[in-house]
């Protein structure tokens, strides 16, 4: 299937929470979708005869520009009938919540950790979601484009000395 | 002892303590096996045939408790240091430590922008020998453990370390 057809097929089932497609040179084709849509979509990806999107090549978090909306890009690719999606939701900077799809895919177990850890994305459903690379009692979410490294973490200097 | 036997007469060598002592340190530069990041892996190379460091005495230890030197290869970040730290408490003394490459100097490629990099190990661990390089080679590694060798043979051993 085309990404056309993809989108196609996607927005005739989910109606409003699919809410545009983005077909630009230099990205891959993407479906935008609403964040508290995002599970009943991969389930149905997944488990649809024309789509079956077996696999979640990557999930990660992404910030625009430190101020509007959290993106959440999920890649993905049917080994079954070689085609590929991009699907991508976006979710507030603060306390805003995307669904898990760890139970659907076990890829988005600790990439989902990944983008919490470093966006602050929080997906809800998730069965274990704490910090995966930084420290547990690191403050913030560092690859936000509005955080202010701290001048100090356990007593030693981050920031270069002057 | 085949081929030495009946060659000497019996002997008697004068040394000083301080001198026989640095001696057999200098020889057994027994080093920490680990590596924080791609510095490691020129460490991995000096250790295996072709520069061979066990020429000088140096092999790895796998456990601190052995270890006289940590060579700190590597990219030290701010959730590792408080390990590397323990680590060093942890080795017995005499203990050494030799900073690997630009990252273990100070901070090295993360030097601006690295909010998860410590900006040189010297700020948690006293450093005898800094290694210039990203990475440094082999040969360069070699180097500083024979500088290393150098201070251990001029350390006063019943003097006092001074702080
Ligand atoms: S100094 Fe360079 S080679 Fe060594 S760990 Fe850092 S980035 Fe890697």
């Amino acid at each position: 299937m085309t990404e056309q057809e993809i989108y196609a097929s996607l927005s005739s089932k989910f109606g409003d929470q699919v809410v545009e497609f983005i077909e630009e040179e230099t990205l891959n084709p993407t479906v935008v979708v609403e964040a508290s849509a995002i599970a009943d979509i991969c389930n149905y990806i997944k488990d649809t005869e024309t789509l079956q999107f077996d696999s979640l090549m990557n999930l990660a978090g992404h910030d625009p520009d430190g101020e509007s909306d959290l993106n959440v890009i999920y890649h993905l690719h049917s080994t079954e009938l070689d085609h590929y999606i991009t699907l991508k939701t976006f979710t507030p900077r603060d306390d805003g919540s995307v669904a898990s799809v760890a139970n659907i895919y076990r890829t988005a177990d600790w990439h989902e950790r990944e983008a919490y850890d470093l966006f602050g994305i929080k997906f809800s459903g998730h069965p274990d979601l704490k910090r995966i690379l930084m420290e547990d009692d690191w403050e913030g979410f560092p690859l936000k484009k509005d955080y202010v490294p701290a001048e100090f973490y356990r007593g030693m200097r981050i920031e270069k000395v002057k | 002892m085949g081929a030495l036997n009946h060659k000497f007469n019996e002997n008697i060598l004068i040394t000083s303590l301080d001198k026989l002592m640095n001696w057999s340190r200098s020889g057994s530069e027994w080093y920490f096996q680990f590596g924080l990041a791609c510095c490691a892996i020129e460490m991995m190379s000096a250790a295996a045939a072709r520069h061979d460091l066990e020429r000088f005495g140096a092999m790895p230890r796998s456990s601190p408790r052995q270890a006289d030197v940590m060579i700190v290869a590597g990219t030290v970040t701010l959730k590792m240091a408080t390990r590397v730290k323990r680590l060093y408490e942890q080795m017995a003394e005499p203990k050494y430590v030799i900073s690997m490459g630009s990252c273990a100097n100070s901070g090295g490629p993360y030097w601006q922008h690295g909010y998860h990099v410590l900006k040189g190990v010297d700020q948690i661990v006293p450093v005898d020998v800094y290694i210039p390089g990203c990475p440094p080679r082999p040969e360069a590694l070699i180097e500083g453990l024979l500088h290393l060798q150098k201070k251990m043979r001029e350390e006063p051993i019943l003097a006092k370390k001074e702080d």
